[in-house]
């Protein structure tokens, strides 16, 4: 995706949490990487973007993606799937493993990254996964998925059931640099719960998934990366329970990371009322103690990353009963101005935003981006905190549409994302 | 005054002067069903399909007898015969039966919500015959009224409700509509089956039946489904029928004149023993012929009626 062209990004605000950098600065583009970051700075052959009132960000990187392809190119594609990513503002994508065939060897992560490289819209990493087809009996040929180039594994969409299973995992994935994700769920405590347990659940005569379904499995591996001295990334932490684990190990020196979804920090189980079954994923949405505890978790450092787990689904997978209906929402395309929302309620400063959409999740998997560095690749989101826009299901790039912000206000938006020096989203 | 709900999807959605509407309708209703000739011409040339996803004989029955005396045209689609075995969406056999432009569609489904799926994509009304762990209006209908009959009253009686309370959409319905018309709700079940939050639903948790019945002026049992046993839920039917099933011997801790309700069918000797169903106190087959009358007054106000006493 190298460009020869030059970019001059003037006027911004221009933040690089890694760095420590907040100011009104130029950003100049040269051969697909950051040139120079200065005052300015002038460069006659280049394109020049007015950034004023823009906040000049690090390419956000979404370590959550449920591209779907191969096997489910119906719901998504790695070319839909990294046009709504670049509409969102996001240049990297991290893409789950649950695909068909599942991305358990190097030939499917061959063929990811081939795709993403001749057709995406973004950077593509792909995420291989911890057992073979998923099933939790035996190790994936781990060494390879890394030499194919897998940062992470994850068995994502189901636990590792077996704690020795797990134990294993961290301990080969270890000398290969591999993040173990872990999809923390205890499947005997979900049962056939279909939302979270408690009071609305009993309402609505819906079964319940409690938090302890989650928060003992999250106990479970965080000790296990503590036993074994391995990295851990815990996915879509929903609980209270989960982030006080977390932050707990944290403090100890355990080398664990963990990520939130925007809907779980903007909605509660309210918002399944009405059998809404965009509001049906998992972890389920929970209860307002617990969105609060998620907020805390990502303005006091706990929760290292916003991740969206975008998880399309066919109108024909939605539109039924609401225990037959698939889990998930997609979430590319609302996760910045949903963040941005936290800036302006004060949870978060508009740094901490930042940093939880880029730096954050980079380090959690190891990805090479996610700062303005000079001579790094030139991944750049402009945004324009004002912008004022109504989401409209229908005008997702995505291929499905299965939101629960359908028709809300948004403030906030990504007007440029560049990739690799090129311009891939500007908003009209 | 005319009724002001399209559909009937549960009792959370009627007020308290909807119930007294339906109650006073059904009790107009009971007359007709003594009669030699069963039968009002109020729905002539209406359509009502029961379209039952779920095994049932006596709602769906009670709902047809009570669409044919008020002489609509009723039709019963069942799961088992149904396109639904072929794998056809719950919206698709919904528009199809749709097209064929009935007026009611009476459903029983075993998802929570499936009704209100249904309710918001046709024109027809719908009337809820139970969803899942939901809502079952019909049922706690039926029960309010024979109630009010051997009670006098509603307002102020003290109702005990023993059983599996997390999977009932019966201890639901008559909670909503018990707590509205001003009695007084207790429950109790084993420790597995008493759902979180229900005691924000207006109802008291009591920890033994006995407890719960001491005083009561109704005792409800629900049914324990069988296959429950040996399971996560509880240990035996043994110990289940020990612990909260209701004998002539417990049943003393209630009120003297204390009735005795159950939504059926009955595991005698389980959560009921037969002394008590068939004793003096039992009131469980008043509660089935009050069913005809109450699905009467429901297809009546839906299909757009007046209270027939003006």
């Amino acid at each position: 995706m190298g460009c020869d062209m030059k970019i001059l990004i003037k006027g911004g605000r221009v933040l690089d949490p890694a760095h420590e950098i907040d100011g009104i600065l130029d950003v100049l583009i040269e051969d697909g990487k950051i040139g120079r970051i200065g005052k300015n700075l002038q460069a006659a052959d280049a394109e020049v973007i007015d950034a004023a009132d823009k906040v000049v960000a690090p390419g956000l990187i979404d370590i959550h993606v449920h591209l779907r392809d191969p096997g489910y190119e119906y719901k998504e594609d790695i070319v839909s799937g990294t046009r709504a990513a670049a509409a969102g503002g996001f240049t990297s994508v991290a893409c789950m493993p649950n695909t068909d065939p599942v991305n358990d060897n190097k030939t499917v992560t061959h063929y990811i990254l081939r795709k993403a490289q001749d057709e995406g819209a973004v950077n593509v990493f792909p995420v291989g996964s911890i057992t073979k087809g998923l099933k939790g009996e035996s190790l994936a040929e781990m060494g390879e998925l890394k030499e194919a180039g897998c940062l992470a594994l994850s068995d994502d969409g189901r636990p590792v059931a077996s704690g020795e299973m797990m134990r294993r995992a961290l301990e080969y994935a270890r000398p290969f640099g591999l993040t173990i994700i872990s999809h923390a769920e205890d499947l005997s405590l979900v049962g056939d719960g279909v939302m979270n347990e408690g009071f609305t659940a009993t309402e609505m005569g819906l079964k319940g998934i409690p938090w302890v379904a989650e928060d003992a499995a999250v106990a479970r591996d965080v000790m296990l990366a503590e036993f074994t001295g391995s990295r851990l990334h815990v996915a879509h932490v929903s609980t209270r329970g989960s982030v006080a684990i977390v932050r707990a190990a944290k403090k100890r020196g355990v080398a664990v990371t963990c990520e939130a979804t925007p809907h779980h920090f903007t909605l509660t189980e309210e918002a399944v009322r009405g059998y809404d079954t965009n509001a049906k994923m998992n972890p389920p949405l929970r209860s307002a103690e617990d969105v609060d505890a998620i907020r805390e978790g990502l303005a006091d450092g706990t929760i290292d990353a916003i991740a969206t787990d975008h998880a399309p689904h066919h109108l024909d997978e939605k539109n039924v009963e609401f225990n037959a209906a698939l889990n998930g929402v997609v979430g590319l395309e609302t996760a910045l101005p949903l963040t941005l929302r936290l800036v302006n309620d004060g949870v978060l400063g508009l740094n901490e935003a930042i940093a939880r959409l880029t730096v954050g999740p980079a380090r959690a998997l190891g990805i090479p981006r996610g700062t303005l560095e000079v001579g790094v690749p030139a991944d750049v989101t402009i945004i324009d905190p004002a912008a004022k826009w109504t989401l409209e299901a229908a005008a997702l790039h995505s291929k499905s549409k299965n939101t629960p912000f359908d028709g809300w206000k948004m403030k906030g938006a990504a007007t440029h994302t560049i990739v690799g020096g090129k311009v891939v989203w500007k908003r009209s | 005054m005319l009724f002001p709900h399209k559909h009937i999807l549960g009792t959370e959605q009627l007020s308290r002067e909807d119930i007294q509407l339906v109650l006073d309708t059904a009790e107009s209703f009971k007359e007709v069903n003594s009669r030699s000739i069963k039968k009002v011409p109020t729905l002539r040339g209406k359509t009502i399909i029961n379209l039952f996803f779920e095994a049932s004989t006596r709602t769906r029955t009670s709902f047809e007898i009570a669409g044919k005396r008020l002489s609509a045209d009723t039709i019963n689609i069942t799961a088992s015969s149904s396109s639904v075995v072929k794998g056809e969406t719950l919206e698709d056999t919904a528009r199809n039966i749709e097209a064929m432009h009935p007026d009611i569609i009476v459903m029983r489904h075993g998802a929570s919500g499936a009704p209100h799926y249904l309710a918001q994509r046709l024109n027809c009304s719908v009337i809820n015959a139970g969803d899942g762990a939901h809502e079952h209006p019909s049922q706690a209908l039926l029960d309010l009224l024979t109630m009010r009959q051997h009670k006098g009253r509603i307002e102020g009686l003290t109702v005990a409700i023993i059983g599996d309370i997390t999977h009932s959409r019966v201890a639901r319905s008559n909670l909503y509509a018990l707590t509205k018309m001003g009695a007084r709700v207790r429950l109790a079940g084993p420790g597995t089956m008493v759902p979180p939050g229900i005691e924000r639903l207006g109802a008291e948790v009591h920890t033994s039946l006995e407890s719960a019945i001491a005083g009561a002026d109704v005792v409800m049992m629900l049914r324990i489904q069988l296959e429950r046993q040996g399971k996560t839920l509880m240990p035996t039917l043994r110990e289940y029928a020990r612990f909260y099933g209701l004998n002539p011997e417990n049943l003393k801790g209630a009120k003297e004149d204390a009735i005795v309700m159950h939504p059926g069918p009955l595991n005698r000797g389980v959560e009921i023993s037969s002394f008590v169903a068939d004793g003096k106190q039992g009131v469980i087959l008043d509660q089935v012929e009050n069913g005809v009358a109450v699905r009467m007054a429901l297809l009546y106000l839906v299909g757009g009626g007046e209270h027939p006493q003006g």
